[in-house]
């Protein structure tokens, strides 16, 4: 069997059904075999780029290992901005790239980039298939190490002699990985330990990040607040791990956290952290963090803990097993005192914005939005002051529906993870809440939406700044607003027309409302330009390098 | 506390896995002393003996880092264990004055180190053992000059447990 069709009943053996891709010399073998593939649908995108994000948005909204597709060179490094920000935010995923034929490899052969070179430091692992013989196990093993213990992307190079060579095929029934055994099971001891310092704790707090998703244990772990009655914060990554309105979530921490949340943390004396990291933007100032708590650390990746902040229980473990065995050695626990003292600084420091009636809140619209839309609503941000807004003023209630670039912060991840998102739950709203800096960035793959009737919804949040930018300007450069300024760059309407979409200009408060119920209404993809209030910002802050406790919160007074 | 640690790991023998664990030095700002690569009985799998320096957060990470990459077979810790260290080093002497053949000849006796070549103004020297030993002889034979130099870095094996 050629090289080529391997790789594609190899994929399917997989479950591979979906592939955002953008061809290219090098790659043809593989699209041309993809040609008169029935059983996978190729998505042509715009630009790489967004085939990365999409692949990463089809993952994220059902934890199935997204798959993109690129040529050498110029195509495969497209990829590299995507293949970086399911890194840093361990999404599983497989890139597979064409690369010139094995015999010109190291010539600097036209659209010739080393890939694996390049993405070493940003994948779990990466391989260059050099023997066609190799291929199918290459492919096993790619996935097994994409979609096992701490998820993330790898990328297999393809050269085009390999795809074009014969062998024979069988596809393995397991990977053959001596040096990767992911530990799933959490050692019984710990677990006991960990039952009797919070049994002990009179402050305990569930800090809990996006490994949670990944494992697909907040069931697991909303029982186990419940359980031990004890109060929810959840990193950006894990917003949705919890029903926004359980009256146990304290919401997001960090830098852009609630204050109750924050506050939380640092006056609690035992922190249960599952599955995040203990990110700066979520800890500031570590010297000042949670001084009065003993930690937890529950994590698959024995890398992250210890890494930031000094454990004093260390729980290598998939989260799952590690709650659901958590959960039944812990006692029932009441913390009443605890919890209404966190209620008190709820009510005391609500996330709060001032409406206007002359211009439009950026709060106002992400409000409308959560009333409107389902239950199962997907929402994907793209980055800056439109993510912490909608990280701070959207409700959920399910996992899995906002997907946005955390680690990396990754502008223009929004619309082409929205698209992906929405190939994978073809039913549901997709919502991408975008600002008018980022949308800018993959704008082209509008077409992509419009090619395949993914009716995808954007809300543009335009102030006509690069708003966070602007903001840290404000704040702590002077007012400066040096390179921040994006006003009247594009008229939004008229680019949706141009590729065929439809667009929607508001700049009445009173229009919010229609705009949105018209948008979703709509059957095909739809930009929706909001004119908000140009230098609203986001409040509360922890300033960079100050201790979680010492928020600000001016103007808002 | 900078700490010194010796670290050995088996590793799979295939490309691109030494540019894995020094790009996880460099990308991490980890520091590393020497670093010794080469075949080991096994054709299949290389080991590297590691030398890293840093404070216990620090060297903690490495060891779990490296244990992380794919490649990466097993992570010995060589410091917890008993084991031995073994350096070699390659040294250029220079002989300014004739005299001086019988101190540096002394010397070399006294290390346990070999003269493998000698011109009328230069000894070649191979000096092994301990990275301590290798570099006193190194500071004694710093005052008669040295012009060339290398060295290979520290290897180490465990002590194999006597059974009784």
């Amino acid at each position: 069997m050629r090289g080529s069709k391997i790789l594609l009943e190899s994929l399917k053996k997989e479950g591979v059904d979906t592939i955002f891709g953008y061809p290219g010399g090098q790659a043809l073998p593989i699209f041309d075999e993809l040609y008169n593939e029935k059983a996978i649908k190729v998505y042509l995108v715009r630009h790489e780029q967004g085939a990365a994000h999409a692949a990463d948005g089809y993952s994220r909204s059902t934890g199935k290992t997204g798959v993109c597709l690129a040529t050498s060179g110029p195509g495969a490094t497209n990829l590299v901005t995507g293949i970086a920000t399911a890194y840093m935010d361990s999404i599983p995923m497989v890139a597979l790239t064409g690369q010139v034929p094995t015999s010109l490899i190291g010539n600097d052969a036209f659209q010739e980039s080393d890939m694996t070179g390049i993405t070493r430091p940003i994948v779990k692992h990466n391989y260059l298939v050099k023997d066609v013989k190799d291929l199918a196990q290459i492919i096993k093993n790619a996935f097994y190490i994409a979609n096992t213990g701490r998820p993330g992307p790898v990328l297999i190079d393809l050269p085009k002699d390999v795809m074009l060579a014969e062998a024979d095929y069988v596809y393995p029934a397991t990977p053959n990985l001596r040096g990767y055994k992911p530990n799933t099971e959490a050692n019984k001891n710990q677990i006991k330990k960990a039952a009797e310092m919070i049994e002990k704790a009179e402050r305990p707090i569930l800090y809990v990040g996006g490994g949670v998703m990944l494992a697909n244990a907040c069931d697991e772990m909303v029982k186990l607040a419940e359980k031990i009655n004890v109060p929810v914060t959840t990193t950006l990554m894990a917003i949705g791990a919890i029903p926004s309105a359980h009256v146990l979530n304290v919401g997001m921490l960090g830098m852009h956290g609630t204050r109750y949340a924050n506050y939380a943390m640092q006056e609690s004396d035992l922190i249960i952290a599952v599955g995040a990291r203990f990110d700066d933007r979520v800890t500031g100032k570590v010297a000042d963090f949670a001084p009065h708590a003993d930690i937890i650390h529950i994590d698959i990746d024995p890398t992250a803990i210890g890494k930031i902040i000094r454990v004093d229980l260390p729980i290598v473990a998939d989260s799952k097993s590690a709650l659901r065995d958590l959960l039944s050695a812990v006692k029932k626990l009441e913390h009443k005192e605890w919890l209404l003292q966190v209620e008190e600084w709820k009510k005391e420091y609500p996330l709060k914005y001032i409406d206007s009636d002359k211009e439009i809140k950026p709060q106002y619209v992400l409000e409308k939005i959560s009333q409107l839309a389902k239950e199962d609503t997907i929402i994907t941000t793209e980055v800056g002051q439109h993510q912490m807004w909608a990280a701070q003023f959207l409700s959920f209630t399910k996992p899995r529906t906002f997907l946005t670039s955390g680690g990396l912060g990754t502008m223009g991840y929004g619309f082409p993870a929205a698209i992906g998102a929405q190939v994978a739950n073809p039913g549901k709203l997709v919502i991408d809440i975008a600002g008018d800096g980022s949308i800018q960035m993959n704008i082209q793959e509008l077409a992509t939406a419009v090619k395949y009737n993914i009716p995808v919804k954007v809300a543009i949040l335009n102030n006509g700044y690069l708003g966070m930018v602007r903001q840290w300007q404000e704040l702590f450069f002077g007012g400066r607003y040096s390179s921040s300024d994006i006003e009247s760059s594009v008229d939004f309407v008229k680019l949706a027309e141009a590729y065929g979409a439809k667009g929607i200009l508001i700049e009445k408060k009173e229009d919010v409302e229609k705009a949105l119920k018209t948008a979703f209404a709509h059957k095909g993809p739809v930009l929706m330009d909001f004119r908000i209030s140009r230098e609203e910002n986001v409040w509360p802050m922890v300033p960079a390098g100050a201790g979680l406790g010492n928020m600000i919160t001016e103007g808002l007074a | 506390m900078t700490k010194r640690k010796v670290i050995s790991v088996i590793v799979e023998n295939q490309p691109g896995v030494l540019a894995r664990i020094s790009g996880l030095f460099s990308g991490r700002g980890f520091n590393i002393e020497s670093l010794a690569v080469g075949e080991t009985e096994d054709v299949t799998t290389s080991r590297m003996t590691i030398v890293a320096n840093g404070d216990d957060l620090v060297l903690e990470q490495i060891l779990k880092q490296l244990n992380k990459l794919i490649d990466v077979i097993k992570v010995t810790d060589m410091s917890e264990e008993s084991h031995v260290e073994v350096d070699l080093a390659l040294i250029k002497v220079e002989i300014k004055d004739p005299a001086h053949k019988s101190d540096i000849m002394t010397t070399v006796g006294i290390f346990r180190a070999r003269i493998l070549d000698v011109t009328s103004d230069v000894f070649l020297i191979e000096v092994t053992g301990s990275e301590d030993k290798v570099n006193a002889f190194i500071e004694l034979m710093k005052q008669h000059g040295i012009r060339e130099m290398v060295r290979t870095g520290t290897i180490a094996m465990t002590r194999t447990k006597i059974q009784k």
